[in-house]
């Protein structure tokens, strides 16, 4: 009974939060990428999601090299604010759904996907900062959230194609769901951008524009690409990537696309696409 | 979808990428007491203890002097080869005071100012 009604697909690069935090919204340097995402607030408003499930990847706030996991599911009644090494942003608190996210988790495994559950999580920049794009929050944040962290940072990372998978995945665990239940996917990171070398900012808006194309007419070509091939024409940590496959193999194959943006100032090329389902 | 990409290889390492290296399994081994240390950075009383002693906090953490000599020298780029992950040294960058594009910048062998010139609108830091 639950539904997927929404997709959304995002960069979370942390400058983002640094700028809103510092009251740079409104800058001629960061108005192009703030004002693209008023009318997608509005548009979730109006939909009303109970619950948005976040794909992101954490940059070293939560996990540790020590134990690494591939796809981390949370299973939290409320999820903390992490320090990644700058103290902790003042967001009011995530709340989870721990109903939902017991189902979610029994389902994925039950589906073959062998995740790591994970009783405590605390979020940082990949969640907060399309979190705080996405939902007004000033009263509170208007829905429960369940993270899903991706290892995008220790290579042999997941495929493309299981990425996406996974999104089929979070679909049938969401429909299988035996309470009325309106859920938003978000799938988060990129777009290019190579943080490491003497190429350190590189960025490739036409590959960036192609990707976002192919991600609302020809998603099937996406799911074949090979890391080497996407790091190639992303850089080294726009392999971030594969996390909106997730989202988009999550939402159905006709899922109308709704809002667009590309903008690319410093270092990495900032994407959002939304979808839509037809219900 | 066919089986064919899962038998393709996700990586050839005979192409680097953007002539760096990445972040695999080997590096991540041999940075892991770098990283270790970045990643106690985390906390806000560690970040204090850094900043009061830098060589005490360092001795703390089974670093070779190679690797301590790599911290002293805020040499990003050469943490970089030695394991550290980019995310991780990061952190490391907030407690000595060089942020992620000064970092870009040394990597480059640029001045701040003139890694800066180089992007298409530098007031979006």
């Amino acid at each position: 009974m639950g539904a997927i009604i929404a997709g959304i697909a995002t960069s979370h690069v942390p400058s983002i939060g640094g700028a809103l935090d510092r009251g740079k919204a409104g800058t001629p340097a960061w108005k192009p990428l703030f004002d693209a995402y008023v009318p997608v607030r509005a548009w979730l408003k109006e939909l009303k999601p109970d619950v948005a499930i976040m794909v992101y990847n954490d940059h070293g706030a939560d996990f540790f090299f020590d134990k690494y996991p591939t796809f981390a599911v949370g299973a939290a009644e409320s999820y903390a604010i992490a320090d990644e090494g700058f103290g902790t942003r003042p967001f009011p608190a995530i709340s989870g759904d721990l109903r939902f996210s017991q189902h979610l988790c029994e389902s994925l495994v039950y589906d073959e996907f062998d995740i790591t559950v994970c009783q405590e999580m605390r979020v940082e920049h990949g969640f907060l900062v399309p979190m705080h794009l996405c939902f007004d929050h000033a009263a509170g944040w208007p829905v429960a959230s369940v993270p899903i962290a991706v290892n995008v940072l220790q290579h042999p990372l997941p495929t493309a194609r299981r990425c996406f998978r996974l999104g089929q995945a979070i679909r049938r665990a969401v429909q299988s769901y035996d309470r009325e239940l309106r859920v938003a996917v978000i799938g988060t990171g990129g777009m290019s951008h190579q943080l490491t070398g003497k190429h350190f900012g590189l960025m490739n808006p036409d590959w960036d524009r192609d990707f976002l194309d192919r991600m609302e007419d020809e998603p099937e070509s996406l799911y074949t690409l090979t890391h080497q091939e996407l790091m190639e024409r992303f850089g080294a940590e726009g392999i971030e990537l594969i996390m909106w496959l997730v989202m988009r193999g999550a939402l159905s194959p006709q899922a109308r696309r709704v809002h667009r943006n590309y903008y690319a100032p410093m270092t990495t090329g900032m994407g959002l696409l939304s979808f839509e389902e037809t219900l | 979808m066919n089986n064919q990409a899962v038998n393709r290889p996700q990586r050839d390492r005979t192409r680097p990428i953007a002539e760096s290296q990445v972040f695999d399994l080997q590096l991540s081994y041999r940075g892991y007491r770098i990283n270790k240390l970045c990643n106690s950075l985390c906390d806000a009383g560690n970040r204090a203890a850094y900043k009061a002693d830098e060589a005490a906090y360092l001795a703390r953490f089974e670093l070779t002097p190679a690797e301590r000599d790599l911290i002293k020298a805020r040499d990003f780029g050469g943490l970089l080869e030695a394991g550290g992950n980019i995310y991780f040294l990061i952190k490391l960058g907030v407690v000595t005071g060089n942020g992620l594009y000064y970092m870009g910048a040394q990597m480059r062998g640029e001045s701040y100012e003139q890694f800066l010139a180089t992007r298409n609108d530098s007031g979006a830091t």
